[in-house]
């Protein structure tokens, strides 16, 4: 495996680290950077719990190289809420209390943040479009969906009215 | 056992361990500078802010929150100045400590109240020798003492250091405020953690770091059960980075026997790579007859030959059946299931000076610790395990194999700490599932269409005429416990598998079956199933149930059904088509478990290439006299709703081929997708005069055959098997 020496920037700090070319974003960012907020679930870009944002595209970290990342902003949760719309959606997930057990909502929060980059008013079938990627094994999905419409501005929907 | 011994069971204050006012637990505690134990729960800041001690496991189901609600509620605090930690796994001090069976709520409601009220006391106590008054008038309010008559007013911390010096009063005895005077419990309060889980902070056992930590990853025998014949770990020794593979015995192989290699290297990733270049050879001959298809075959042979065992022989099924003006077979089954928590399995742990030090996402770190004690031949009590958060336990964490694996680890490689994670393919391939099994149903209806004979055929996982773990049966499983003339058979076949307990264990499985069944059999007798129901339960009673197991009240079963047909206006299960013409139905099911009451109703519509589109669910539930946490409550059913809609509707199953799981991943052991779940489940509680119980499972099991009902409603299909496949 070839080490090489990697320039990236990770919630606006530019940091350097010297690695394998073929190790994942992120066990780079959990083992080498410290910065564990970033979950493994499954190590084959199915559950999304490992979810960053590559130029504000939602990317599974452990199927991206840090050779791939280099030269790219990377935002990950420790580091959301420096955006407007990662922010709103932060604020909103606190406020409804999203999180079960909590372990994929790292990676939800960022593909939310990525649906609201690019799609500021999702329709309902857009939110679970651009979230389908994110396992939640607790099965919080009514809560994500009231977190994405609400940080929109949308009208809420609690989905538990009788 | 009736509802009133049922009620005095809960009140054992000995559930909190004899230890938990004693002075020792409170030095063992005395870390934060400044702050003063009253208890092995609560110490009080100079600030008056009052830490608080969370014993249990928390996995998502809400208990690091509410168990600090309740002694906070008799402590009189106002929330905001509670901060919550979690506790040391120590049974000796904080008493059971794990998360399973629903049984928190149940085991915790008295014992934590009072753990608050005799905190509260020792300040009264203290304030009143400070002030020179009697304590008896005394008041406290939101984290204050104060004393009308002088106008006197102070924080608690302003008497912490007399109330440390206080002798705790007996928690049998002392008083709890009535319930009309609460302000915490029955408030909505959000999760302990969720601003950090929001921060990416650091707080499940994967996150667990320290200086000088190193990693390790598995090879565990692709059969359980298999051994290591040999192995040569020669070339990975050599690959930068690795420090050592050692063999060791997750728990599932004879005492001096290994069924698992750790590779321990500087990275997880180097771990996990150098994986490859380790070359094993597995003593697996007696592991190579199970499969599926070897399931399938012994059950049908079963069926075939009649049950080994008479469970449960009420008058005489025979004779019932030849006399019955209709009856009715069917025969269902269900698969294996594995957990797939979000959070592979993980652990750490550090060996120095013959002590152990763990750091374990358990969901019963007691047991671990006495599984890892005996494992390693040392005192249960040079094991120190700290708790972490949990992503995910659905029962896999109740199985310690994870601790008792890092622990072997950690002794051979003294002075350094290390952690074990397991790759996804690990985590799937070596679980302990929900066992598979198999129900022959034969039912007779009287010419009124009353229910009057009921027999089951169970076939399911044991050894010597015993279930294995979680394949176990009631003998009094409605309806066998009301009627007259009704059994249960029992064969069972032999696995390698290691089965558990899959939340809602045995009933997320048996209320598929016998839900879908008495909707047939309702069917047959021309009525719905909430109706067929209300007639089988009959007049509110107590119905026989196993000894010492919590009893099943027919009331306030027929109380919830009421209650769901009322939320969803049930008008039984035919529906008006969708606008584009598609087929739309109901189903609705009720399940007793865990001491919670739940009838569900879901609607469904089939959509185009004959999906399944669950439109809305209603759950009406009954947990007692008081729910605890009102929001946690509602997403606490929500998400069980969910998780049992994804046991219906995603092709979950776990399939074996020569004593091999074949699940890789969540490609081919699917979870359920947000764009599969309802866009409403409606929840109500019904208050009961029943001490509060426990809602991590019981609002689960109904919803399954619920689903299954409202599918054979909308096409006529009646699908016996999960996951449930239209034709």
């Amino acid at each position: 495996m070839s080490q090489g020496k990697f320039a990236l920037t990770i919630n606006r700090k530019p940091v350097s680290v010297t690695t394998d070319a073929d190790k994942p974003l992120l066990w780079v960012l959990r083992e080498e950077l410290k910065m564990p907020g970033t979950k493994f679930g499954c190590g084959q870009g199915l559950c999304g719990a490992c979810t960053v944002l590559l130029d504000g595209q939602a990317v599974r970290s452990c199927q991206t190289p840090v050779s791939a990342a280099a030269g790219h902003k990377i935002t990950t949760i420790e580091g959301a809420t420096a955006l407007p719309q990662g922010a709103k959606l932060v604020d909103m997930w606190r406020e409804i209390d999203v999180p079960q057990c909590g372990y994929c909502q790292a990676g939800q929060i960022l593909s939310a943040t990525a649906l609201l980059l690019a799609n500021p008013k999702p329709s309902d079938e857009e939110i679970d479009a651009g979230m389908n990627g994110n396992l939640c094994r607790c099965a919080t999905y009514l809560r994500i969906r009231r977190a994405i419409r609400k940080a929109a501005e949308l009208a809420d929907v609690t989905g538990d009215a009788a | 056992m009736s509802a009133v011994i049922d009620r005095r069971g809960f009140m054992a204050a000995s559930l909190v361990g004899a230890g938990a006012l004693a002075f020792e637990a409170r030095i063992a505690l005395a870390e934060t500078p400044g702050a003063v134990p009253l208890n092995a729960f609560i110490r009080i800041g100079a600030d008056n802010k009052v830490i608080i001690g969370s014993k249990n496991p928390e996995i998502g189901q809400g208990i690091r929150t509410m168990l600090p609600m309740l002694i906070a509620e008799e402590l009189d605090l106002s929330w905001d100045q509670v901060v919550i930690e979690p506790t040391l796994a120590n049974d000796k001090i904080y008493g059971v400590q794990s998360a399973g069976g629903s049984n928190s709520t149940p085991n915790n409601w008295l014992p934590m109240r009072q753990v608050g009220a005799a905190a509260r006391a020792m300040i009264l106590s203290a304030a009143a020798k400070e002030w020179g008054v009697g304590a008896a008038s005394l008041t406290t309010a939101a984290g204050k003492v104060s004393h009308a008559a002088s106008g006197r007013t102070a924080p608690y911390a302003a008497f912490a250091r007399g109330a440390a010096g206080e002798t705790a009063p007996d928690l049998a005895k002392v008083a709890l405020k009535d319930p009309s005077r609460f302000s915490i419990i029955g408030q909505s309060k959000i999760g302990v953690d969720t601003v950090a889980i929001t921060q990416g902070k650091p707080l499940f056992g994967i996150d667990v770091d320290m200086p000088g930590l190193i990693h390790g990853a598995i090879i565990k025998a692709p059969a359980h059960g298999a051994t290591i014949a040999s192995h040569d770990a020669g070339t990975a020794l050599k690959r930068k980075g690795v420090i050592a593979v050692v063999p060791v015995n997750s728990n599932s192989v004879a005492p001096g026997k290994f069924d698992t290699l750790v590779v321990v290297a500087d990275s997880w990733w180097t771990a996990k790579n150098a994986r490859e270049a380790v070359k094993v050879t597995w003593d697996d001959a007696a592991q190579q007859g199970f499969s599926t298809e070897a399931y399938d075959k012994g059950a049908a042979a079963a069926f075939a030959a009649g049950p080994q065992i008479a469970h449960a022989k009420n008058g005489d099924v025979a004779k019932a059946l030849a006399g019955a003006a209709k009856t009715i077979t069917a025969d269902y089954s269900y698969p294996f299931l594995a957990h797939g928590t979000l959070e592979p399995q993980n652990c750490t742990g550090r060996w120095a000076d013959g002590k152990l030090e763990i750091w374990a996402p358990s969901q019963a770190p007691n047991n671990g610790r006495n599984d890892t004690a005996a494992m390693l031949g040392i005192k249960g009590e040079d094991i120190t395990i700290h708790q972490t958060r949990i992503g995910g336990g659905f029962g896999r964490r109740l199985i310690n194999d994870y601790m008792v694996m890092v622990a072997q680890v950690a002794k051979a490689l003294p002075g350094k700490p290390v952690k074990i994670l397991f790759d996804r393919t690990d985590d799937l391939r070596h679980d302990y599932y929900r066992p598979a099994g198999w129900h022959r149903f034969t039912a007779g209806l009287d010419a009124k269409g009353d229910l009057v004979a009921f027999r089951d055929h169970f076939v399911s996982f044991g050894k010597d005429g015993k279930p294995i773990r979680a394949a176990e049966m009631s003998p009094f499983e409605f309806p066998v416990n009301v009627l007259a003339d009704s059994e249960i058979g029992i064969t069972y076949l032999p696995t390698n598998l290691a089965t558990g307990w899959l939340r809602a264990p045995t009933s997320n499985a048996v209320s598929f079956v016998y839900q879908s069944f008495m909707d047939e059999i309702a069917q047959a007798a021309g009525i719905d199933l909430p109706e067929l129901m209300r007639r089988t339960l009959g007049a509110p009673r107590d119905l026989a149930v196993v000894p010492g197991r919590p009893v099943l009240h027919s009331g306030r079963a027929r109380a919830v059904i009421e209650g769901v047909c009322k939320m969803a206006n049930w008008q039984g299960g035919k529906l008006t088509p969708g606008p584009k013409g598609e087929k739309r139905g109901r189903g609705f099911g009720f399940y007793f478990s865990h001491r919670g009451y739940f009838a569900e109703v879901v609607d469904i519509t089939i959509t185009e290439g004959n999906n399944v589109r669950v439109d809305k669910v209603w759950a009406c539930g009954d947990i007692g006299s008081q729910i605890i946490n009102p929001i946690n409550a509602r997403h606490q059913v929500q998400g069980a709703v969910n998780e049992g809609l994804g046991q219906g509707m995603v092709e979950q199953k776990i399939e074996q081929v020569k004593g091999v799981v074949q699940a890789e991943s969540f490609g081919d052991f699917p979870l359920i997708r947000i764009e599969q779940v309802p866009r409403e489940i409606a929840v109500q509680f019904l208050k009961t005069d029943y001490p509060p119980t426990g809602l991590g499972e019981p609002s689960l099991p109904p919803v399954i055959p619920a689903l299954a009902n409202a599918i054979f409603a909308a096409t006529g299909q009646r699908l016996r098997q999960l996951p449930l496949k239209l034709a």
